[in-house]
């Protein structure tokens, strides 16, 4: 069995998030990357998958050079290679589109994603990529199993759970429980240092949207705390100082 | 302890010093801590054990030996990375990264640097595999800081060497399956060997009653009789310089260690000062409390930049032992200074098990006494410039 698994490398889930002055692209300086949780899930899942059967897990990352050191901890956690589609990622479409292109030249019998990613979570990468192949996909998935050429998926609905059996190839989104994170040791450190990582120039893929601008959150103001015996001051407060009434 | 919310604190970007493999090895040791360590190492403390589950963890990320050479088991890593482990072992307690030290600079070290092929063969690989635990026994009752002194004796027997005498301040020694122990031969010189659990005559009880280093096991090694084949002395070193090459060696990978303390305490303390609302303010906004934080930032920043300098240099292989001690006596009291400062930070909050900071700040109360005192290091420098030793 050869499972893909879709890597993205995303900010550390405790960095500060600032954009530049024109509010258009996100500042990288000073922040560190890190594997998107979601898909490290799914990486974890299919080293055990293919854990002593003689399977293989590849990893694609779409992304420039810098993504590297984000790969080679995938390597070091077990995946056996890794392919880098070199080209900064512009939208999920453009992400889409280069994983489905190279899975058509190189096929596996299972692509893993994560459900979303931590930075964007725009959820798509998983079904475009299903999509563009033309094979089944299936989001958030709690639980997944192999059994001959199809697989049992477990899926999170609102207020329970779906039970789905897909025929291989097919692209599923992993969600918390399907595994849990691995993390390296030192010979996987020391061997990810001579798997091989293949670069793979980027395919052409027209721009179909654009990002105008960026916006944080409103910053929330203090609470100001009022004694119950003292509502009249609320009153005050809220036609005086809010204007709502 | 409440949830491990550590974040590391790099002033002076020293991260673009490092390798990315360095990165990638830190933040895997700071993951294992956060995940094995850091849940149950409150717990271990107060009822003063060793969780042994640990052996295999450390084992996994590389915390026995990994400077050692991987075809004997070990990590082939560099010092840089052996110092890295170490701060992110200490960052989650001191015993753990006692442990390390122990079993990969004072029983795997003198192994393959003094030992015989036969001998590296024979145990590294286990040692770096946790199957089987080391310690070391170089202190005795009425021996600390002048180990030279010491009284333990081997006596050739022809075959074999009887070995007798007592060992002191031991760790690891209550679960060691092999411990490496120095004793004086029949003409006074400085002899090592490594003794393996179960010979006749040799036993290991534990200290009990440490109000320090809770989650490693201390004993005293016993030697009545034991006799010792002769394959199981070092063939390549005599006198003291052998113990001291190993000290050498942990005295380095502890400068690192201290940092990971100093940075655990502070981190701890700014979150809190930040949180912590008394008068209408956080805490973090008088400047009393700033002054305590700045300065703890800049005395943890001036340590990270003396063992970056070091690890170049002991890769280079130039590093002397004066330096090294300059970096343990430097950065270990930095530490405790560091963690009685949080200490004061976390208010009545700070005595508990809520925090880490007292655990610390009593674990660095041993740090500083053992491989070399405070003053000890201090006279090593002394003698360093001078030229004139004040020993003696
Ligand atoms: C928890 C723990 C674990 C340990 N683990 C080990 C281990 O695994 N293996 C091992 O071999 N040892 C171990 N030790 C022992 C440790 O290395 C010794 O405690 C240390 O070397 C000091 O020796 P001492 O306790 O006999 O103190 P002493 O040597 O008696 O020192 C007492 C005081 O006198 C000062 N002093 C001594 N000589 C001088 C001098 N010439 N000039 C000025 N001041 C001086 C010292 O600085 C110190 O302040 C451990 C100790 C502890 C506490």
């Amino acid at each position: 069995m050869k499972i893909l698994v879709c890597i993205s490398n995303v900010p550390d889930t405790t960095a500060k998030i600032n954009f530049t002055s024109d509010n258009k692209e996100f500042v990288s300086a000073g922040v560190t990357y890190i594997i998107n949780p979601y898909d490290e899930i799914a990486l974890a899942r299919a080293l055990e998958l293919t854990e002593g059967t003689g399977g293989t897990v590849t990893v694609i990352n779409v992304g420039d050079a810098t993504t590297e050191p984000t790969i080679r901890k995938a390597l070091a956690i077990g995946a056996a290679d890794a392919v880098r589609i070199n080209a900064v990622p512009r939208d999920a479409y453009f992400v889409s589109k280069q994983i489905a292109e190279y899975v058509k030249q190189n096929p596996f019998d299972m692509i893993l994603c994560g459900r979303e990613s931590s930075d964007y979570n725009g959820t798509s990468v998983p079904m475009m990529v299903a999509e563009m192949l033309g094979i089944p996909s299936v989001s958030s998935t709690k639980k997944l199993t192999v059994d001959g050429s199809s697989a049992t998926i477990e899926r999170e609905i609102e207020g329970g759970k779906e039970i789905i059996s897909v025929p291989m190839p097919f692209v599923a989104g992993a969600s918390e429980g399907m595994s849990e994170p691995k993390i390296p040791n030192m010979r996987g450190i020391m061997s990810a240092r001579t798997k091989p990582l293949k670069v793979v120039e980027a395919v052409p893929v027209p721009e179909l949207a654009k990002v105008v601008s960026f916006d944080k959150p409103v910053q929330r103001s203090s609470v100001k705390l009022i004694s119950p015996d003292d509502a009249g001051k609320l009153w005050e407060m809220l036609r005086d100082e809010k204007k709502v009434i | 302890m409440a949830q491990d919310r550590f974040q590391s604190h790099d002033y002076y970007l020293m991260d673009e010093l490092l390798t990315e493999e360095h990165k990638l090895i830190r933040s895997s040791v700071r993951d294992w801590v956060k995940k094995e360590v850091s849940p149950v190492v409150e717990e271990a403390c107060q009822k003063a054990t060793f969780p042994k589950q640990w052996i295999k963890g450390l084992a996994e990320i590389g915390g026995f030996g990994p400077y050692i050479p991987e075809e004997y088991g070990g990590g082939g890593l560099d010092q840089v990375s052996y110092g890295l482990i170490m701060q992110e072992l200490e960052r989650g307690d001191s015993g753990l990264r006692s442990t390390a030290s122990v079993q990969s600079s004072l029983v795997m070290y003198p192994i393959y640097t003094y030992g015989s092929e036969e001998q590296r063969k024979k145990y590294l690989p286990k040692l770096a595999s946790g199957e089987w635990m080391g310690c070391f026994g170089l202190t005795e009752p009425d021996h600390g800081s002048n180990p030279g002194g010491m009284l333990s004796n081997i006596k050739d027997k022809g075959d074999h060497f009887l070995l007798n005498g007592s060992k002191m301040w031991i760790s690891n020694a209550p679960f060691a399956d092999v411990a490496v122990v120095w004793a004086k031969d029949e003409q006074g010189i400085i002899r090592g060997m490594v003794l393996e659990r179960g010979m006749k005559g040799f036993t290991t009880p534990e200290t009990h009653g440490k109000w320090s280093l809770r989650a490693s096991a201390t004993g005293e090694l016993v030697f009545d009789n034991v006799k010792v084949p002769k394959e199981n002395i070092f063939p390549n070193v005599k006198g003291l310089k052998g113990p001291l090459g190993c000290l050498n060696s942990a005295r380095y990978g502890i400068a690192w260690g201290a940092i990971g303390a100093a940075l655990d305490c502070y981190d701890s303390a700014l979150r809190y000062a930040k949180e912590r609302v008394q008068f209408g303010k956080p805490i973090a906004s008088f400047q009393l409390t700033q002054k305590k934080l700045a300065e703890m930032i800049t005395e943890i920043t001036k340590a990270q930049l003396l063992t970056w300098r070091l690890g170049v240099l002991k890769n280079e292989n130039r590093a002397t032992p004066a330096q090294i001690s300059m970096a343990k006596r430097n950065n270990v009291n930095m530490a405790l200074q560091v963690a009685r400062e949080a200490r004061q930070i976390h208010g009545g909050m700070g005595i508990t098990g809520e925090y880490p900071i007292m655990r610390h700040m009593m674990n660095l109360e041993s740090v500083i006494t053992y491989e070399g005192t405070h003053d000890i290091h201090l006279l090593i420098t002394g003698m360093d410039v001078t030229g004139i030793n004040a020993f003696e």
